[in-house]
C-alpha cells in the first residue's frame, strides 16, 4: 500500500480548504471595501466595525480550515517503519 | 507625588512573577543543559501553553503602549495593527507548521538551522541569523520602553541614573531567571500577563466609554480628517497603499521575528499550532479594542489636564494610555493595569533574548568560532548571550531618545522581512539560489534602510514614484520586492551560466506532519 512508506506522518486532508484562508487578506487589504463612516454601528463608524468584525469572521474560517484539513495518520496504529 | 497603592499593587505582582520565574525552571523538568529544553521548552507545550506563550509574545507593551499611541496621534491610519493582526494567521496556518515538522526531525533551534541545512550555505544562514539579531534588539528596547513609560507614569522620576534605576532592576531580574529557567519562565509568566491585559480592557471597555458617553460620543470628538484614511486624488494613492502595505509588511514580518519563530518551534506539535491560530485571534479582538483606547484618551482630554501636562512633555503619545488607566480607574487598579503592561514588556523581552541567543550559539559561534561544541557548552554559550542581549537592549534604550517607539519596531520589520525568501519560499521550494538570495538579501537590507533613511527614520512610509503617480507604502514591502526580483534574477543567471549548485540536506517527507499514531 502506498502510505505504507509514510508512517508516522500525515498529508493534510483535502487541500482545497486551504484556499478559503485568502478570504480574510482580501476583506481588510482592499481598503476601499471599507474606508467610510456609514453604516455606523453602534456608535461605531463602518471602517471601524467592518475591521473587528473581520477578527471573528478569519477566526471561524481558520477554525474551519483547521478541522476540515486535520492531518490524520496515513500509516498503520503501531508504525511499522520505526 | 508617588502613587503609594498603585506602586504597592504593582510591585506585588513584579515579585510575584520573579518568583514563578524561577520555580518555572522545576517544570515539566528537563535536562537545562541542552539547548532544546533550555531554549525552546523540550518542544513539548500543548496548545493552551502555546496560546498564552504567543499571545503573550506577540501582544506586547507594544500593543499597550504604542498602537493607541499612535491611533491618538494619527488616527485611522494606526488602526493598521488590527488589518495586520488578521493577515497573520492565516498565512502562519498553512507555513509554519511545515518548519515545525521539519526542525523537529531535524533538531533544528533556528530558522537559520533550517535554512543553512535546505540551502547548504553557512553565509546564507549567517545572513538570516545577524538579521533575526539586529531586528530583535530595538525590538526588545521597545519593550522597556513600555516599562519605562508606567514607572513614570507611578510617579517615579525616570530622569538620571537613579531614575534609570527601577529599569536596571526589572531587566537584572528578568535576566536573571531567563538564564535559569529558560523559554519555561516567560511561558509561565504569559499566563499571568495574559490574564492581566484580559481583565484589564474588559474593565476598560466598561468603565471608560460609559464615563464618555459611549462610543458614538468619543468617535464624534475625533475630528474628521482623522477618522478615516486619506482618499486616494489624481496624484497619489495616499492613505489607501500606506494602510494596506503597513498590514501586509508587519504581517509578513510577525513569524519571521526569532521570537515568534522560538514560539512556534517550542510547541509540540504542528496541529497545535494551526490549532493556535484560529485561537489566537482573540487578541486581535483585545487589540482592536486597545486601539479604541486611543480615541478614548482624546475624548477625554487627558491631554490638557494639567497633572498630566509633564508626562506628555516627558513621553508624547505613549503616556496617552497610562494617563486614561490614572484618570478613570482608582489607585489599585491603576496598578493592576500598570503590572499588565509592565509583565507584557518582561514575557516577550524573556522570548526575544532567548531567541538570540540561540540564533547567536546555533548559527554564529558553532559555524564560525567553535565548531566542535557539547551539547552543554552550546546551552552555557546561549545562556551567556541572552545576558548580553538584554544589557544591550537597557544601553540601547537609555542611549536614545524616548519618541515613537512603534518606528523602531517598523525599523527592524524592514529588516526581518528580507528572511522571508529564503525561510518562507525555502519551505515550498528549492528554485531559488542560495548567491541568488544572499544577493537579494543584500539588496533588500539597502534598499530598505536607504529608505528609511531617506524619511529621517521618522517613518516608513516610502511615497514611491511610478510614472508620475505617487504610490506611498511601507518600505519594508518595497525593499521586499526589490528582494525577490533580485533573487530570482540571479538564480535565473545561475541556470543559465551552469554554476555547480549546492546541496539539500532536507528531504521532502520531513515536510510532512509528524502524526502520533
Amino acid at each position: 500500500m502506498a502510505h505504507e512508506a509514510t508512517t508516522g506522518t500525515g498529508q493534510p486532508r483535502n487541500k482545497h480548504w486551504l484556499w478559503l484562508l485568502i478570504l480574510p487578506w482580501i476583506g481588510v487589504v482592499w481598503v476601499p471595501f471599507y474606508n467610510k463612516i456609514e453604516p455606523v454601528l453602534w456608535g461605531f463608524p463602518y471602517f471601524y466595525w467592518y475591521q473587528l468584525l473581520w477578527v471573528l469572521i478569519s477566526a471561524v474560517i481558520t477554525a474551519v480550515v483547521y478541522k476540515k484539513t486535520k492531518a490524520l495518520p496515513s500509516g498503520r496504529k503501531n508504525g511499522g517503519a520505526r | 507625588m508617588m502613587n503609594t497603592t498603585a506602586t504597592f499593587v504593582f510591585v506585588l505582582f513584579f515579585v510575584g512573577v520573579t518568583i514563578l520565574g524561577f520555580i518555572a525552571a522545576h517544570w515539566r523538568k528537563g535536562d537545562l543543559a541542552q539547548l532544546d529544553e533550555w531554549g525552546l521548552g523540550g518542544r513539548r507545550f500543548g496548545t493552551i501553553v502555546t496560546w498564552f506563550l504567543l499571545g503573550g509574545d506577540l501582544y506586547t507593551a507594544y500593543t499597550f503602549v504604542a498602537v493607541p499611541a499612535l491611533v491618538f496621534g494619527a488616527g485611522a491610519t494606526g488602526f493598521f495593527a488590527l488589518p495586520y493582526t488578521i493577515l497573520i494567521y492565516p498565512f502562519a496556518f498553512v507555513v509554519f507548521p511545515k518548519l515545525w515538522s521539519i526542525a523537529k526531525r531535524h533538531g533544528y533551534v533556528t530558522a537559520a538551522d533550517f535554512v543553512h541545512a535546505r540551502y547548504n550555505s553557512r553565509m546564507l544562514a549567517l545572513a538570516v541569523a545577524l538579521t533575526g539579531i539586529v531586528a530583535t534588539m530595538p525590538y526588545i528596547a521597545l519593550q522597556l520602553v513600555g516599562i519605562e513609560v508606567v514607572i513614570g507614569a507611578l510617579g517615579f522620576s525616570t530622569q538620571g541614573f537613579v531614575g534609570d534605576l527601577p529599569l536596571i532592576i526589572a531587566f537584572a531580574i528578568l535576566a536573571a531567571y531567563t538564564y535559569t529557567s529558560g523559554l519555561r519562565a516567560p511561558a509561565m509568566i504569559a499566563v499571568v500577563k495574559d490574564v492581566l491585559i484580559y481583565v484589564t480592557i474588559i474593565a476598560a471597555m466598561i468603565v471608560i466609554p460609559a464615563q464618555l458617553g459611549g462610543f458614538g460620543h468619543i468617535f464624534s470628538t475625533v475630528p474628521p480628517e482623522k477618522l478615516l484614511l486619506k482618499a486616494p486624488d489624481a496624484a497619489s494613492l495616499n492613505g489607501y497603499s500606506a494602510y494596506a502595505t503597513l498590514a501586509v509588511g508587519s504581517a509578513l514580518a510577525l513569524f519571521l521575528y526569532p521570537h515568534s519563530v522560538t514560539a512556534i518551534l517550542s510547541s509540540n506539535s504542528g496541529n497545535t499550532i494551526r490549532r493556535n491560530m484560529s485561537l489566537l485571534p482573540a487578541y486581535s479582538l483585545v487589540l482592536g479594542l486597545l486601539a479604541l483606547l486611543g480615541y478614548m484618551a482624546l475624548a477625554s482630554g487627558v491631554k490638557d489636564m494639567p497633572e498630566y501636562a509633564q508626562y506628555f512633555k516627558a513621553y508624547g503619545a505613549n503616556f496617552a494610555v497610562p494617563a486614561l488607566f490614572l484618570h478613570y480607574f482608582p489607585s489599585w487598579f491603576v496598578g493592576v493595569a500598570f503590572a499588565a503592561i509592565g509583565i507584557g514588556a518582561l514575557v516577550p523581552a524573556a522570548i526575544m533574548s532567548i531567541a538570540a541567543a540561540n540564533l547567536y550559539t546555533r548559527n554564529v559561534h558553532r559555524e564560525f568560532v567553535n565548531t566542535n561544541m557539547t551539547p552543554e557548552q552550546e546551552t552555557n554559550v546561549a545562556k551567556l548571550v541572552s545576558l548580553i542581549v538584554k544589557v544591550g537592549a537597557v544601553v540601547f534604550i537609555l542611549a536614545l531618545p524616548l519618541t515613537y517607539a512603534i518606528q523602531l519596531q517598523l525599523l527592524g520589520g524592514i529588516w526581518i522581512i528580507q528572511t522571508l525568501p529564503a525561510l518562507v519560499l525555502g519551505l515550498y521550494t528549492r528554485v531559488l539560489d542560495h548567491r541568488g538570495l544572499l544577493i537579494g538579501w543584500a539588496t533588500g537590507i539597502g534598499v530598505g534602510t536607504w529608505m528609511a533613511v531617506s524619511l529621517q527614520l521618522k517613518g516608513s512610509i516610502y511615497p514611491l514614484h511610478l510614472f508620475g503617480y505617487v504610490v506611498p507604502g511601507y518600505a519594508a514591502v518595497w525593499a521586499l520586492i526589490a528582494n525577490l526580483i533580485v533573487s530570482i534574477v540571479v538564480s535565473v543567471l545561475v541556470r543559465v551560466l551552469g554554476l555547480k549548485r549546492s546541496d539539500d540536506r532536507t528531504r521532502p517527507e520531513d515536510y510532512l506532519d509528524i502524526v502520533e499514531g
